[in-house]
């Protein structure tokens, strides 16, 4: 695989483990068969990241408001390098995030792609179309009244 | 002159006892706990993270708590808050096209790609009280209806008028690591689009509405129509130094507003459609209006129109903007100026005195 492609896949189970539930992390932790040691890099730390939009939603940058965030590192035995960056307060879902980042880089990444990002990519799937269903019953159906025969 | 200070700790001691028990109200009934204030009080929280500038619902919902409802209050608390937090960065600017929406409602086309999604708005409800919501043993919504969601993209509104080339474009900056932060420096003047804007988000949602109402009444007129309001998710992405590439971090909801403003058109530019902008956390869809409004009146300079109305006045408008600013400088008059007053009264009485002893004297 070229390394773009190892940025862009990290990049994207990244965002998913950070977008999951703590609980749904928790859960695929505990069912884990064997758990890895870790030492911190960093330990979990809040702090602020300052969100941007665009004037305009397509023009210059303009800073909206910041929102908290909660960032750790840490390496497991393998020697292996995890990140955890999650909006909020949650330590414990950045060092999850940051343990299975690191384990989806290992030789155990293939089978943590199907027992761990495929369901929480469906569990967020069926949240949002449900939210989206509901959105979409709100929807405007214009008619017209006709009047008259012709 | 000396004054004497000392004495107020007992009495500000059991002041704050008595706010700690008229905050929690009779206890008998059931505290009120975050999630029930983060769930059923929702639009407090929006706005309170909105203009507070610090998205987190739960400090938010804290907030409001603590300042028993008190908005201003709560919104201070949490920009007190953020000060004890260090600043790991800033993250890539939203991506508003790609929202995922749950209300998008346009004032200018009736039928647009996308449809009109009313979504949850209190809009054509009959603004009479709801006795329901008044009984003891809580109320139970139908749930809500569902239909089956569509996947066509929902363009922004002023993008489909800006393929016929009517309205003004907005491009990207091409310095955008130059981008203002009033967090970083004081304002000055004139300030660009990008500190006028980060001011509206987090300026007073009462003060930027009065202002826009100002601006309908003839105080500056702009001729506005709200091309575009949609309300949703949309997904934060920030780089961290050490991973070299952006990561999305989390999903946070905001409401935008587009309004299209009349533009007569100049030596250069042909008459066209102009624009304001209003953006803020969660669902404030009120202020993000306001914020539109009081966006493109700041803009008279750059289109060559007269000047001369309060909305117009950009360091009167940014100047006065904040809430927590505001509330500190009006409430500051409640702390102690014995000694001014003291000299103020000598004034007084001096010139008091000066009237007073011509008068007898020709009396005499």
């Amino acid at each position: 695989m070229q390394p773009a492609d190892r940025t862009s896949e990290r990049r994207a189970w990244m965002g998913e483990l950070a977008k999951a539930s703590c609980d749904d992390l928790e859960t695929a932790w505990n069912a884990l068969p064997e758990k890895p040691d870790w030492q911190w890099l960093r330990k979990p730390e809040t702090g602020l990241v300052m969100v941007r939009g665009r004037a305009g939603g397509t023009g210059g940058a303009f800073n909206l408001g910041e929102m908290t965030v909660t960032r750790c590192a840490l390496t497991i035995d393998a020697g292996t390098t995890g990140y955890g960056y999650v909006a909020g307060r949650n330590a414990r879902h950045a060092e999850l995030a940051a343990v299975f980042d690191a384990l989806l880089q290992s030789p155990h990444g293939p089978d943590l792609k199907k027992t761990l990002l495929e369901p929480l990519a469906e569990t967020r799937s069926k949240t949002e179309r449900r939210k989206q269903a509901k959105a979409a019953a709100t929807r405007v159906e214009f008619f017209t009244m006709v009047r008259g025969e012709d | 002159m000396y004054v004497a200070v000392k004495g107020g700790e007992r009495a500000i001691e059991n002041a704050h006892r008595l706010l700690d028990e008229e905050r929690r109200g009779d206890p008998e009934i059931p505290e009120v706990t975050l999630d029930q204030i983060a769930g059923q009080l929702g639009l407090a929280v929006d706005r309170v993270m909105t203009e507070g500038s610090l998205h987190d619902r739960e400090l938010a919902a804290l907030a409001i708590k603590q300042a028993r409802g008190d908005l201003i209050e709560a919104i201070f608390l949490l920009r007190a808050y953020r000060t004890t937090l260090p600043r790991f960065g800033y993250a890539e600017p939203i991506e508003t096209a790609d929202m995922s929406i749950q209300r998008r409602i346009s004032a200018t086309y009736k039928d647009l790609p996308g449809g009109q999604v009313l979504g949850p708005t209190f809009d054509y409800t009959h603004r009479l009280l709801d006795f329901q919501l008044a009984a003891d043993g809580g109320t139970h919504p139908e749930p809500a209806a569902e239909a089956e969601p569509s996947d066509a993209p929902v363009p922004r509104v002023v993008d489909i008028l800006n393929h016929e080339g009517l309205i003004e474009e907005e491009r990207p900056e091409p310095a955008e690591a130059s981008v203002g932060d009033l967090t970083r420096d004081p304002l000055t003047f004139p300030a660009g689009r990008d500190l006028r804007l980060q001011n509206l988000a987090r300026g007073d949602e009462g003060f930027l509405l009065a202002l826009g109402y100002s601006t309908q009444r003839g105080y500056g007129r702009t001729h506005p129509f709200a091309g575009e309001i949609r309300l949703g998710d949309v997904t934060v992405e920030f780089e961290p130094e050490e991973l070299g590439f952006p990561v999305e971090i989390g999903e946070i909801a905001v409401t935008e507003c587009q309004m299209i403003n009349q533009f007569q058109g100049s030596a250069e530019v042909p008459p066209q459609f102009s624009r304001g902008y209003g953006l803020t956390f969660g669902h404030c869809e009120r202020k993000a209006m306001a914020m539109a409004l009081v966006d493109r009146s700041l803009r008279c300079r750059e289109f060559g129109e007269e000047a001369g109305s309060p909305a117009q006045d950009e360091e009167f408008v940014l100047s006065h903007s904040d809430n927590v600013q505001s509330t500190g400088f009006v409430e500051h008059l409640k702390l102690p100026h014995y000694v001014d007053f003291q000299s103020e009264l000598e004034l007084v009485r001096k010139m008091r005195a000066a009237i007073d002893t011509p008068m007898k004297s020709a009396a005499e």
